[in-house]
């Protein structure tokens, strides 16, 4: 039986982890490399990178890093942050990524979705998406969640995902940080709409949050998180234990 | 040394340093006479059965494997690359393949539930169904990582390892020297890693 994966996320800014400090028993905590080596031993189940550069300098760094990434963990491996082109997939994909993440990108480019599911297969192309509620519709949010597109939400992925988008990471900016929960409402919303994998972001603070996810919506594939990982609230050997005692489907 | 076959499709960088941190070499290579030379050749796939076939045909290396193949040397043939060694795909279509193990390429959505997503994606457990010396440090059940929408079938007498997802689907092949994974041993941790190690030690 496939099982819910669990998926840190590493926030990299000129070749270190943002939001890496008081790790435990790390030595180099601000290491994307150490950090993805001792979560892929923790089980974690895929890792993503996230380049939050803005130097082209910075952008040259962190394809070293995921390459030195790449060359040690074997488990699945997506990259986002920056990703506006073909090309950038390419870049990415050369050093070692499985699959892209693109959100700003194809909001700003949307056939960028299409030309790169044709390239390099649906399966490599994650849509991420920041989603806010404004007057209780579900809008999609660009720049990191600074800028109200004004597109429906819903509207957004099923285009993408007619388009070739093989993997939705749903973000909900109501939840991320409050550490009260996953977006049930909005995930299942996401889920109603499309037959891919959906990926669920923003709101773990703790293992019960990741319980009621998988039991409230077996429909959602995996969850993702940050700093909860990070910071070592949440462990994921324990987690895993935990949905396998809840009878959720977990790789130990 | 361990061939990878280049013939123009995916990403080998991950499967190359898979085999260095097993401890052996492995070469990413299109060149005949270093696939001649090679001790193991690994034929890895991404994408559509129709275009990654054209591809190995153009290159060369659909002659090159096959005849390699069919002088014992020991071949292991990689999600798309495994689903080459057979007779046929119909995915798309039909489109020939190496012949090397009878059975054809079917989409997964003929035999499993329909509530189920597609491709069926993530970390599945490991049943064997036979003894596999590719397998001899893996436990039944242990987890490793897929990624397909269609599955190996009629050929039950080559298959090694199942999957369940709605039915139980064609995860580990082999016949004589040619060995066969739907999933991605390079991307399924310390499990996959085994996998290749075993190979690496035919």
């Amino acid at each position: 039986m496939i099982t819910k994966r669990i998926i840190p996320c590493l926030d990299v800014r000129d070749g270190r982890v943002v939001k890496g400090k008081n790790f435990l028993g790390l030595q180099d905590v601000d290491s994307p490399v150490e950090l993805a080596k001792f979560y892929s031993s923790a089980g974690a189940d895929e890792l993503v990178f996230y380049d939050i550069t803005a130097s082209a300098e910075g952008r040259t760094i962190f394809t070293d890093i995921l390459k030195e990434t790449a060359s040690q963990v074997f488990i699945p491996l997506t990259v986002g942050g920056g990703i506006n082109s073909v090309e950038d997939f390419d870049r990415v994909l050369k050093c070692g990524a499985d699959k892209v993440s693109v959100n700003s990108g194809a909001i700003r480019n949307p056939s960028l979705v299409g030309e790169a599911a044709r390239l390099y297969g649906d399966q490599c192309v994650v849509l991420s998406v920041d989603i806010k509620r404004v007057d209780g519709v579900f809008r999609v949010f660009a720049r990191g969640g600074r800028e109200n597109t004004g597109m429906e939400a819903i509207e957004w992925i099923r285009r993408c995902t007619g388009e070739g988008a093989g993997e939705i990471v749903v973000n909900s900016i109501d939840t991320d940080g409050v550490k009260q929960g996953f977006d049930l409402e909005m995930l299942e919303a996401v889920c109603d709409a499309v037959s891919v994998p959906v990926i669920a972001s923003g709101g773990a603070g703790c293992i019960e949050h990741f319980i009621t996810l998988f039991q409230a919506l077996p429909r959602v594939d995996a969850g993702l998180a940050a700093s909860i990982f990070h910071f070592g609230e949440v462990r994921i050997r324990d987690l895993k234990e935990e949905m396998k005692a809840h009878g959720i489907p977990a790789r130990i | 040394m361990i061939a990878i076959i280049d013939y123009g499709v995916g990403n080998l960088f991950s499967l190359k340093c898979s085999i260095a941190s097993v401890g052996h070499e492995a070469v990413v290579t299109g060149d005949r006479s270093v696939i001649e030379q090679a001790d193991k050749i690994l034929l890895p796939g991404v994408g559509a059965f129709r275009d990654a076939a054209a591809k190995l045909k153009a290159t060369g290396m659909e002659d090159v494997v096959k005849e390699q193949a069919e002088k014992g040397k020991p071949l292991l043939g990689i999600c798309l690359g495994m689903q080459m060694l057979f007779d046929k795909s119909y995915e798309y279509g039909e489109h020939q393949g190496l012949g090397l193990i009878p059975g054809n390429v079917k989409p997964i959505s003929e035999v499993i539930d329909p509530s189920l997503k597609i491709p069926h994606i993530g970390w599945n457990a490991l049943h064997f169904c036979r003894k596999s010396p590719l397998y001899r440090y893996v436990k039944e059940g242990e987890y490793v990582y897929f990624v397909h929408s269609y599955y190996a079938a009629d050929c039950e007498e080559s298959v090694t390892a199942l999957a369940e997802y709605g039915a139980l689907l064609t995860a580990g092949v082999e016949r004589e020297n040619v060995y066969g994974c739907q999933y991605h041993p390079e991307k399924s941790g310390e499990t996959g890693l085994k996998i290749l190690q075993a190979f690496c030690e035919l």
